[in-house]
């Protein structure tokens, strides 16, 4: 079965002609990107590329100098990212940002306040089903947590947790927004090779069962041709090529993006 | 409200303190019920200052400012309308101020709602800065209100002051405060609100990405924390029976802030404990401001403000060598009470069996 980027109608999130400059850098530059429903999709290129850049816009962080985007049909472009995430769309940082101090299990109960129905004052006053809400919201952090097999640390400290865990953590707290839409900066950043594999196989197992949307960012080359069903190729903030993982391992652009002229031409 | 054995316990130990304090002036001397209640009313503060500051991370020197609001609103519902006509000598006092008669328990919570009202217009151009600015500018916005309070004559009385007001705030209404301060914010703060708090000090980022409105919820814990800065201005107000402009300066948020820091950021029995340390340590220290005289060898004369000199070299002290104050961010709490207590009678057991 071949994969086809939908038009930006039918896709769940669509970039158009994204452009971001920060004064004279061009950051991103024309991007077109469409996500069909329910896939897993990939982002990669050199360092600097600017995937992170467009993860920032597409969670609300950046307003995109030029172009829009569309998620599930309606334009985000100046959504700030509180509403963003109120609409679907959840994320993970490249550089972990979890509050380390808290514990694990309280880092997944910030996820899940997004849903919540209840405001302050009614905690404030001890209402009956203030309470009611806070224990629903302790039992679905502790599921999650038990998800991503962090059940027998869910009281220590997230900071105190080895690197793999608080990715893996991160993950949990995304979903715990109730997100269909899940954007994952580079996921598998110092993991070791069985815990990359681990993550492959749980990428696919959470987009099952929470029927998500995907969309990585990975310089871990084994992840992103085992997981992803089509990959974008951005260098210097420009789209250099797109396609299915087959045909991108072959693309001699790529090749040459990722290792340098002198390599394309001693071959 | 939950309720369990915790609960219950909670309650009675409560009722069992208020019990206490009606009977308090058969063991007591003034001058302690006077330190007890100063007391109450220092924790009120610390504890509204905590909410602001140690949990949600916001560095607010505006507490005196909400303070003053507080006392002088209060001050102003329970003084009788004739003393009120008699004591503005300057410029007469103007409706609805002149006429405004309220019960105690009114004038407290109006108090702390105007405190409240003006953190609501502070916030919205203040909290959009971070750290050391917030602090500065919340600090500019206490001076304002002090400005404010010193030229509004026909309401305040201006300079002057306002003396003689009714010592209406009992040791049971205080205590009764502090309680309500103490549940109020502990609920707040010990539930998943207190989460979203603690995760928009530490990553704000972080907070966003999670749908987290973070503007509101500092608006929110800055605005509560007001309230109750205001209340305890009231009762403050009420207990000193005199209040002016001068008195509500840039030291008496430094003196509450030191609570705070004293008793551990994010702890709320530390913010207790550390009111009342310092409290009682403040009162201490008067001894040394006074002469004192070695054995008729040397003489030293009273030196006011000294105590102030000792407080900020124990302050130092702190910040050098007990970054995270008394408690930390852990609190005491019942469970931990109970542990304390078996681990003492294992080890005592364990001895008498050696
Ligand atoms: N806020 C900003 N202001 C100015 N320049 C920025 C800003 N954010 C990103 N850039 C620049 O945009 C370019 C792309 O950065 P970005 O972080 O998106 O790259 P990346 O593809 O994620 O790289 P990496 O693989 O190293 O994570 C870089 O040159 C960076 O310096
Ligand atoms: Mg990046």
């Amino acid at each position: 079965m071949s994969f086809t980027v939908p038009s930006p109608k039918d896709a769940i999130l669509a970039a158009q002609n994204v452009t971001m400059r920060f004064g004279g850098i061009v950051a991103v530059n024309d991007m077109n990107v469409a996500l069909p429903q329910g896939s897993i999709c990939g982002i990669i290129g050199p360092n600097g590329a600017g995937k992170t850049t467009l993860f920032n816009i597409l969670s609300g962080f950046y307003t995109p100098t030029e172009g829009d985007v569309l998620f599930k049909g309606k334009s985000i472009r100046k959504k700030s990212p509180d509403r963003v995430c109120k609409l679907g769309i959840a994320r993970t940082f490249q550089n972990i940002r979890l509050s380390s101090q808290m514990t694990v299990l309280e880092n997944v109960m910030v996820g899940c306040h997004v849903r919540r129905h209840c405001s302050w004052w009614m905690a404030a006053l001890g209402l009956p089903n203030y309470y009611r809400e806070e224990d629903e919201i302790r039992d679905k952090a502790r599921a999650l947590v038990e998800k991503v097999d962090l059940g027998a640390m869910q009281n220590e400290k997230a900071g105190s947790l080895p690197y793999g865990a608080q990715r893996r953590l991160e993950i949990a707290r995304a979903l715990a927004t109730e997100p269909s839409l899940l954007l994952l900066d580079e996921p598998a950043a110092g993991m070791n090779p069985q815990e990359s594999l681990d993550l492959l196989h749980f990428i696919r197992q959470i987009r099952e069962e929470f029927n998500l949307t995907i969309l990585l960012i990975e310089h871990d080359m084994k992840v992103v041709m085992g997981v992803c069903e089509y990959i974008w190729v951005m260098e210097y903030g420009a789209l250099i090529a797109e396609g299915e993982p087959a045909a991108i391992q072959e693309n001699p652009e790529v090749i040459r993006a990722y290792l340098g002229d002198d390599f394309v031409k001693g071959h | 409200m939950r309720f369990n054995r915790t609960t219950f316990i909670c309650l009675a130990l409560m009722a069992a303190g208020a019990l206490f304090l009606t009977q308090a002036d058969m063991f007591l001397s003034n001058y302690q019920l006077y330190i007890l209640k100063l007391f109450f009313i220092n924790a009120i503060l610390a504890l509204s200052l905590n909410l602001i500051y140690g949990f949600t991370g916001m560095f607010s020197l505006g507490h005196a400012g909400f303070m003053a609001l507080g006392a002088y609103m209060a001050a102003l519902c329970i003084l009788p309308p004739e003393q009120k006509e008699m004591m503005w000598i300057l410029e007469p006092i103007i409706w609805p101020f002149s006429e405004l008669f309220t019960p105690f328990w009114l004038a407290v919570i109006l108090g702390g709602l105007v405190a409240f009202v003006f953190a609501l217009f502070i916030a919205v151009p203040a909290l959009r800065l971070g750290d050391d600015y917030l602090g500065i500018a919340t600090l500019g916005f206490a001076e304002i209100i002090r400005v404010l309070l010193t030229n509004a004559t026909p309401i305040t009385n201006g300079s002057l002051g306002i003396k003689g007001i009714p010592d209406s705030a009992t040791l049971l209404t205080c205590y009764v405060w502090m309680l309500i301060t103490l549940v109020v914010i502990a609920r707040i703060v010990y539930g998943n609100f207190g989460n979203v708090l603690r995760c928009i000090r530490d990553n704000e980022i972080a907070a966003q990405v999670m749908g987290i409105n973070v503007f509101g919820y500092k608006v929110m814990s800055f605005c509560v924390g007001a309230f109750f800065a205001g209340v305890g201005g009231a009762l403050l107000g009420s207990h000193l029976s005199t209040i002016d402009p001068k008195m509500f300066n840039f030291l008496l948020t430094f003196q509450v802030l030191m609570y705070v820091v004293a008793g551990g950021l994010g702890s709320l029995t530390g913010s207790i404990l550390g009111a009342g340390i310092i409290t009682v340590l403040l009162e201490w220290l008067r001894a040394i401001e006074e002469p004192m005289d070695f054995f008729g060898l040397v003489e030293i004369p009273g030196i006011p403000g000294m105590r102030m000199v000792v407080f900020s070299v124990l302050l130092l002290a702190i910040i050098l060598y007990r970054r995270e104050g008394i408690m930390g961010s852990r609190e005491i709490t019942l469970a931990g009470i109970g542990r304390f207590f078996r681990r003492l009678a294992t080890r005592t057991a364990g001895r008498e069996a050696q």
